[in-house]
């Protein structure tokens, strides 16, 4: 499988489906995080788009800017990322979730106002240039892809520890945790940084894919593709939130190309409409999925006996 | 103009009023947030696009020629039956779901609104028939008022006072309530929580309708509304989430802070503050006093 995602896909796909594939990853490595704060320790966040533009500014800035090199300015954007993440889950850490959740909302306009700001973007676009060796969209495509692995890899080794288990414990039962000595507070807010984390590394290799970031990409209909994201593939699913990732890119290309044939008979641009019915779609699909089978897309993969579940 | 310039009392004056007048739709609007809340345990993050909404259909039953009372009343009474529909085909297959997946759900229902109203609706700017709120200014001492600010802050008053009678003396109100102040005792009166749902649903969708109308005269109906519907939490983290008193005196600091905070800081920083400042605050409020104003301790701990 490996092999083949390394060595089959670059050497037989289209410099456009590369393009595709990376995107995809790029939302996985975005969707796992989210679900790693969302489905493992509970919290609902609707500030992933918000976060990711942090990170995707952030490494176009440094590397634009400073001249960081994008070896050092996407770990970096990742960092930084996480902190910011910090710095508006902090006050939400000791007290009930769904204050977290409206504490994200104000991270996205609070990011998105300060990303729109003259001084950060001129009012445009912020140039994300990769180095010599990543011209080509195709080695780019490996370097995401190794990105992602890591990043599936590294959460399924923290869901594993007493930190996964605690995440989890903070999940279902909020107060019972404390009673054995989990500090409730210190998880939550380490699900958040981590889930932030994620978020900038996905920004900032987003950046760098399209070479050019601006504040149009990150807004709160972002966020809600993430949520959209773990909520299909499964609350709480590793492989869920893979597929989710896949399905949700792909929907707006399918979109597309189904728009296309009747553009001229539309009010308005195709542009705007397909956004627009973007947003109805993912709002539907959210609730949906949530009505209807929390459980999502990997539930049914694991009734098949899927090799992703292992 | 320029940053931070200390201009006479006049404008200061013309800031707080028009701040009041959007502060007095955010306090209805938020009213139903909290009503929400309160008798749910949900927090319903459509109800900014619920404003939005109600705006649009309000504006586009103006514009097929009805007059404004009846295009009003009737937008009231759709949001109404929307939020009905809502709660019976949407919420109540949540119940016994745990409360992040109801809250989730709230989220895709936000989506789904606005694509709907994008979709429909575009992007220009409609406005409401000028003679509705035409005319002179008020005047309030040395400050001219203009007649929408004065109609808005007034009908927002109005729509705030028959909320609090019906809470106070009608047994739907009183049953909704008791409701939500303890579903437990509620039920073991005979209290039918299924309705209290509906009701609470019911009456937010059409609060926040008023609120898109107001809201799309004071300011034209457009896709910016949705960022003033969202207003409404800021309004309800200051007032607090489970304090209807607290949702009347958030939504007016809050109106007023966006109001002077944007008349006289915005040339510092490059505009746009008017939708940030509140949330600004709400951050503030989480670190301080998470509870708000007027809300009881225990909604905060976990």
């Amino acid at each position: 499988m490996l092999a083949a995602l390394y060595v089959a896909v670059p050497a037989l796909a289209s410099a456009y489906q590369v393009y595709v594939l990376s995107t995809i990853l790029v939302a996985c490595i975005g969707a796992l995080g989210l679900n790693l704060l969302t489905g493992y320790a509970g919290q609902v966040s609707i500030g992933q788009g918000g976060f990711l533009g942090v990170g995707a500014f952030t490494s176009a800035l440094l590397a634009s800017r400073t001249g960081v090199p994008f070896w050092l300015s996407v770990p970096a954007a990742g960092l930084v990322t996480a902190l910011v993440g910090l710095v508006f889950g902090l006050p939400s850490a000791r007290i009930k979730g769904l204050y977290l959740a409206i504490a994200t909302l104000a991270a996205q306009v609070i990011i998105q106002w300060t990303l729109s700001r003259p001084a950060i973007a001129g009012g445009g676009s912020v140039a994300a240039p990769r180095p010599g060796v990543l011209q080509d969209d195709r080695i780019y495509y490996l370097v995401v892809l190794s990105v992602a692995l890591l990043a599936v890899a590294f959460a399924r080794n923290v869901l594993r520890t007493r930190v996964g288990r605690a995440l989890v414990a903070v999940r279902d039962h909020e107060v019972a945790p404390a009673m054995i000595g989990v500090d409730v507070a210190q998880h939550k807010l380490l699900a958040f940084g981590l889930s932030a984390l994620y978020a900038g590394i996905a920004g900032a290799l987003l950046g760098h894919l399209g070479r050019a970031v601006t504040v149009e990409q990150f807004q709160l209909d972002l966020s809600i593709q993430y949520l959209a994201m773990i909520v299909i593939g499964g609350l709480g699913s590793l492989p869920g939130s893979i597929l989710g990732a896949l399905f949700v890119t792909l929907l707006p290309i399918l979109l597309r190309a189904a728009v296309a044939p009747i553009d001229g008979l539309l009010p308005g641009s195709a542009a705007m409409v397909l956004s627009s019915v973007q947003v109805f779609l993912f709002g539907l699909i959210i609730v949906v999925c949530m009505a209807v089978e929390p459980r999502g897309l990997a539930r049914l993969w694991a009734r098949l006996g899927g090799a992703l579940t292992r | 103009m320029d940053c931070l310039a200390l201009r006479d009392g006049l404008f200061f004056g013309n800031q707080v009023v028009s701040g009041l007048a959007t502060g007095g739709v955010y306090a209805l609007v938020a009213l139903g947030l909290v009503l929400i809340y309160k008798a749910t345990q949900v927090v319903n993050f459509a109800q900014g696009d619920l404003l939005l909404l109600g705006a649009y259909v309000g504006w586009a039953l103006t514009s097929v020629g009805l007059p404004f009372p009846v295009a009003f009343s009737l937008t009231l009474v759709l949001a109404a039956a929307g939020g009905l529909a809502v709660e019976r085909l949407i919420l109540r297959r949540m119940i016994g779901s745990p409360l992040i997946a109801v809250i989730i759900v709230t989220l895709g229902l936000s989506s789904m609104l606005r694509g709907v109203v994008f979709l429909v609706a575009g992007t220009e700017v409609r406005r409401f028939p000028e003679d509705v709120f035409g005319g002179p200014p008020v005047e309030v001492g040395p400050v001219l008022v203009p007649q929408i600010h004065a109609w808005a802050l007034a009908i927002a008053a109005a729509a705030v006072a028959v909320l609090a009678l019906f809470f106070r003396y009608s047994r739907q109100g009183v049953a909704l309530r008791a409701a939500a102040d303890d579903q437990q005792a509620a039920m073991s009166m005979g209290i039918r929580i299924s309705r209290t749902f509906a009701l609470s649903w019911g009456l937010s969708a059409s609060v926040a309708a008023i609120g898109g109308i107001l809201l799309g005269n004071l300011s034209g109906v457009n896709f910016t509304l949705a960022d003033l519907g969202q207003q409404v939490f800021p309004v309800a983290i200051l007032g607090g989430l489970d304090s209807l008193a607290g949702a009347i005196v958030g939504g007016l600091l809050i109106g007023v802070l966006q109001s002077v905070a944007s008349g006289y800081v915005d040339p510092c920083v490059g505009g746009g503050l008017r939708d940030v400042v509140p949330f600004f605050a709400l951050v503030v409020i989480l670190m301080v006093r998470p509870r708000g104003l007027f809300g009881r301790a225990q909604i905060e701990r976990v």
